[in-house]
């Protein structure tokens, strides 16, 4: 290392000013710094989170919930790797649904509204739990980076934390700014000062920043609604816990109301669009199409006669209601006058406005799988700073990150997930080769073995991987297992037993009168027999547990269509498992055109999968890239490669 | 990890040549070999083989080899079926093969990609064969983007958007069931839009045949006894020696083609032997070809020497008699036509009346999908639309696979569709979000 003897000298004088020495420093105490500091913590590494005021770690923002169609998966993925958010969920949640309950396990997803209150102090009993963890409170301002890698952190107040790996999840922190209507407030979030320090720290060191926007509604006095005309929604019953380790759900379950906006909601709406930083050129930021605000569904749908609207109590002993559905930017006179053309809420107190919120992001193309950024060795970035939206989203990648962030600083090699494993592999595969133009929101119909991917499978897909890396405690590991043995058994033993048309026919079980015989596994696939109907014939099914009975049955469903998935599951797999290595000599592939040559170093691959996906693209080039790819593997250990992927 | 699926492909150059060889590379090389030979030959060696296809008709007799890995040019198991190189015998064996569970068409450069990354190549070979891939696929993407423009062009275009319309509504249904403003028969709709796209894919393969005939040539095919004047006939059309000429009856041995323009008709014209029972091996097998090849031909001249006994023609139908060696003492019968391979009389009346006879024919509508490639991805789509069709509306996420593997199915053909184009489409056509 003879750079580093050279850089000595700097070291020290840096060493001298240093506070304290941790392996892992994390920035941000939202959602994905959470998960962020409890993975690296969990894998062994000492860890620090920084965080502007401790009390408001593991706060909810926006909405109130957790999970929903795709961030559900997500949920069940943190809690297969025992991540922290679904324990949290089922420690905060007062109303849960299994969503699309009537279609596939495939498209189910889990979701629960959350006591705000609960949900935060869920999270931070956790990390206070957590080993090897210790919270920080002050403002993180710039980064010590020598000869391109991160050694420590530098809060505002001047202190220094030196560390071999740095997580940032800023969240909406970086150069926030809030509009409200015609005003503008600079602001991470209401009430809290934005970061600016980092911002400059970002663009100096040359990652590319945009902008996007979000949006809140306003929140309402619950005493001051009348209910009595409402529809009311309840949860389910018996609510279904998020995590694997938690057996029963025993916070107090509400229902939420149901209401709509008006005609006349509208007309006040297009009355006032020149007041809306939408609609009057004062955010410059990009929203995410699927959570528009009240005055863009407003100006896009606006021969609708009303948009649906769920009001959501906040808490249990909390009077907070958020109406889920009029996210908006209009200015608080205005948000006041619609609020009286809704039913119920005609007499409803404001409690605050609702506001949009413009903040930077970096270019997710400037990552590696592994989240670690390509510029600076040791720098990982994770949550909203990377163009996402939402708290599972954030999280997952928090995970990922801190993980990462614990073994590169361990000296081990950092890992990425792949997308026909888990969503977090879909999600991060997405941002680091696509990059975005809205916040990315995770969706079922992002994933295209989603069909593989389900959130009752969860931790099949990725627990061994948590007890590979460390993550898991043996806790999780025996009921994992004891689980998992159980499935297994019960799959065999369908396996084993077969029934002839006719047999089944006897037990009004009605399948293709051809006289072969099937197993009850087979049997289990038709969509009109569920396993009711084989504890018909088999009793002593019986002993098997319902979870996994459920899940071998949705095992059964799936099974042809897996099959047929396997030949493109593996020929991703294949070129995913080749890598680019970062100093290949382009100029010396003879054959690549100019134009190629130009967009593979735009968004250099890191395998050869991802070169595929580049646009323009042809079987000869990618031919050339594998060869030169493989002279070059050959002529080194694989263990030197810098991502190893699961 | 798992190995490669098995692919297939004809890697003699396409187009009309003695002898075609297709090559099968993958773990169910010789699972096809068994399936379709019967028998393995020895390592390297070549045997001479029926080829069956799964109803045990014959398809063609032929010439294969398997090369067991990692001795072989991809580094994996290798069969080679040498066969005659008619565009008939290579599409059958491509479909038999195909259909046989764990085989594909091998996409471009699949061949060459497997040969290196067993080390079989270095990499001045790679980078002569990339050229060639990209020669060759250069020239698939011209001829891709003249169809672009062309009828299969707008066609697929239509089935696309029409898929990632049906796409739209099941996504919607499965993303955002939990938003109130997302409602109606969202699923029916998605259905009856792919069927509607199927019942297009149907039609489009119907015309497969046809299209096949106009851009391969139509079969005109020489039939008689021996010495009839078939291969004089065929030189005097083409010009050139193409088959042995020779006095002696049964010379002619194999079926010999000539891809001739006859009036500005592609037209492909088959000499067959002798059709006389013969004890000899050889020429019986020419003889069961050439009855196959008249039996698929588009067109027959049945020819008649002066010397043939008459009470031996066998004219049908819609065939074309003639007689032959008209300088020599042949006389035309009523219906006949008279010609001269020694000295032209006749001819040009003959290509004539060939040329108004197929030029009838093709008059027919002009077929969408006229290759290989195109009928097995447009195939492969329709497939997958009816099992679509045959699930239960509670199933939505497998119809929604259906429709994906639809939809990569036609990728093939039009370039690629991207999840980003179904939410686009969704975003822009439902009002999402609370």
């Amino acid at each position: 290392m003879t750079l580093r003897s050279c850089l000595t000298s700097e070291l020290d004088m840096l060493n001298a000013q240093v506070n304290q020495h941790y392996d892992v420093v994390v920035v941000g105490g939202g959602h994905a710094g959470a998960e962020a500091a409890a993975a690296a913590a969990r894998a062994g590494a000492r860890t620090a989170l920084i965080t502007q005021q401790i009390a408001t770690v593991g706060a909810m923002s926006c909405n109130p919930a957790i999970g929903g169609l795709g961030k559900g998966h997500l949920v069940r993925e943190i809690d297969a790797l025992d991540g922290i958010m679904a324990r949290c969920a089922d420690q905060g949640g007062i109303q849960f649904r299994m969503l699309n309950r009537r279609k596939g396990p495939a498209v189910r997803g889990p979701r629960a509204q959350a006591d705000r209150r609960l949900y935060r102090e869920a999270v931070q009993a956790s990390l206070a739990a957590q080993d090897n963890l210790t919270l920080v409170e002050g403002e993180a301002f710039d980064l010590d980076i020598v000869a391109g890698a991160v050694t420590g952190v530098v809060l505002a107040d001047g202190r220094r934390f030196a560390c071999g790996t740095v997580v940032l999840t800023t969240g909406t922190f970086l150069r926030g700014l809030i509009h409200i209507g015609e005003k503008k407030i600079p602001a991470g979030r209401v009430g809290e000062a934005p970061s600016l320090g980092l911002s400059a720290t970002l663009e100096r060191h040359g990652f590319p920043l945009g902008r996007l926007k979000t949006g809140t509604p306003p929140r309402l006095d619950g005493r001051t609604i009348d209910w009595s005309g409402l529809e009311m929604q309840p949860g389910d019953d018996p609510p279904e816990p998020f995590s694997a380790m938690t057996d029963a759900i025993t916070t107090p379950q509400i229902s939420c109301g149901v209401t709509r906006t008006t005609l006349a909601t509208h007309e006040l709406i297009r009355a006032n669009l020149h007041r809306a930083p939408m609609f009057s050129g004062q955010i410059e930021g990009r929203g995410p199409r699927y959570c528009p605000s009240i005055e863009d569904k407003v100006g896009r749908f606006g021969d609708r006669d009303g948009h649906q609207i769920f009001l959501e109590p906040e808490g249990l002993d909390d009077p907070t209601v958020y109406p889920n559905g009029i996210s908006t930017s209009l200015p608080e006179d205005v948000q006041l006058g619609l609020l009286k053309t809704i039913p119920g809420l005609e007499r409803a107190a404001m409690l605050r406005p609702g506001y949009a919120i413009e903040y930077d992001y970096v270019d997710p193309r400037a990552l590696k799988p592994t989240l670690e950024t390509r510029a600076i060795s040791g720098l990982f970035l994770a949550g909203q700073i990377n163009g996402t939206t939402g708290y599972e989203e954030a999280a997952a990648q928090g995970l990922l990150a801190g993980l990462n962030a614990a073994r590169r600083t361990g000296g081990s090699v950092a890992l990425s997930l792949d997308r026909t494993q888990s969503y977090i592999g879909v999600m991060v595969d997405d941002l680091v080769t696509r990059g975005v133009t809205e916040p990315y929101r995770m969706f079922t119909s992002r994933a295209e073995f989603r069909l593989s991917l389900r959130v009752d499978n969860a931790d099949e897909r990725l627990t061994p991987l948590g007890i590979a890396q460390g993550l898991v405690s043996s806790a999780r590991r025996e009921r994992y297992e004891s689980r998992q043995s159980e499935i297994v058994k019960l799959t065999e033993v369908l396996r084993q037993r077969t029934l002839s048309p006719n047999e089944a026919a006897a037990a009004g079980l009605e399948l293709n009168r051809d006289g072969v015989r099937r197993s009850a596994f087979q049997i289990l696939s038709y969509p009109a027999i569920d396993f009711a109907a084989l504890l018909r014939v088999w009793p002593d099914l019986e002993a098997f547990s319902e979870a996994a009975r459920a899940r071998v049955a949705a095992d059964a469903t799936y099974a042809v269509y897996l099959d047929r998935q396997a030949a493109e599951i593996d020929s991703y797999q294949r070129d995913q498992a080749l890598p680019l290595p970062s100093d290949l000599d382009l100029d010396g592939i003879s054959g690549l055109s100019n134009e190629l040559r130009a967009k593979l170093r735009a968004s250099w691959p890191d395998n050869l999968a991802q070169a595929g996906r580049i646009e323009g693209m042809t079987p000869a080039a990618l031919t050339l890239l594998a060869a030169h790819a493989r002279k070059r593997q050959a002529g080194r250990s694989t263990a030197s490669a810098e991502t190893l992927t699961l | 990890m798992r190995a490669y699926p098995t692919i297939v492909a004809l890697s003699s150059g396409a187009g009309r040549a003695g002898v075609a060889v297709v090559r099968v590379s993958g773990e169910r090389a010789r699972f096809a070999l068994e399936t379709i030979a019967g028998a393995v030959p020895g390592a390297r060696k070549a045997a001479y083989r029926a080829l069956r296809d799964h109803d045990g008709a014959v398809i063609d007799h032929s010439l294969v080899l398997f090369f067991p890995g990692p001795a072989s040019f991809t580094g994996e198991d290798v069969a080679e079926f040498h066969i005659h190189g008619s565009r008939a015998v290579l599409s059958r064996l491509l479909a038999v093969l195909t259909g046989l569970p764990g085989l594909r068409l091998a996409e471009a450069g699949e061949f060459t990609r497997r040969a290196f990354e067993a080390g079989k190549l270095d990499l001045a070979a790679v980078e002569g064969l990339a050229d060639l891939i990209d020669s060759e696929t250069e020239w698939q993407r011209r001829q891709a983007l003249r169809q672009m423009e062309g009828a299969l062009g707008r066609a697929a275009g239509e089935w696309r958007r029409a898929l990632i319309k049906a796409m739209t509504l099941l996504e919607a249904e499965i993303d955002f069931s939990d938003e109130g403003d997302v409602g109606g028969p969202l699923i029916a709709d998605a259905v009856a839009e792919a069927q509607g796209v199927l019942g297009s894919l149907r039609s489009a393969l119907g015309s497969f045949a046809a299209g096949e005939r106009v851009r391969e040539g139509f079969v005109v095919v020489l039939a008689g006894p021996p010495n009839a004047g078939k291969s004089s006939l065929l030189n005097a059309l083409a010009r050139r020696d193409v088959a042995i000429v020779s006095p002696i009856a049964g010379t002619t041995r194999d079926a010999i083609e000539v891809r001739l323009d006859l009036g500005g008709i592609p037209v492909v014209l088959v000499d067959t032997a002798g059709l006389r029972e013969s004890s000899d091996a050889i020429e019986a097998e020419g003889v069961r070809r050439a009855r196959q090849k008249a039996a698929h031909a588009d067109l027959v001249l049945r020819l008649r020497s002066p010397d043939s006994d008459p009470e031996r023609a066998d004219s049908e139908g819609d065939d074309l008699a003639v007689a032959t060696m008209i300088d020599l003492g042949g006389v035309a019968r009523p219906g006949e036509i008279g010609v001269s391979a020694v000295t032209g009389a006749g001819l040009p009346e003959l290509i004539d009346i060939i040329a108004s006879r197929l030029g009838k024919l093709g008059q027919a509508e002009p077929a969408l999908v006229t290759r290989e490639r195109q009928r097995v991805a447009v195939a492969d789509a329709a497939t997958a639309i009816e099992r679509a069709g045959m699930l239960s509306h509670e199933q939505s996420e497998l119809i929604a696979e259906e429709l994906r593997i639809a939809v990569r199915a036609l990728e093939r053909l039009i370039g690629k569709v991207d999840v980003e184009d179904v939410l686009d489409s969704l975003f822009s056509g439902f009002c999402i979000g609370k």
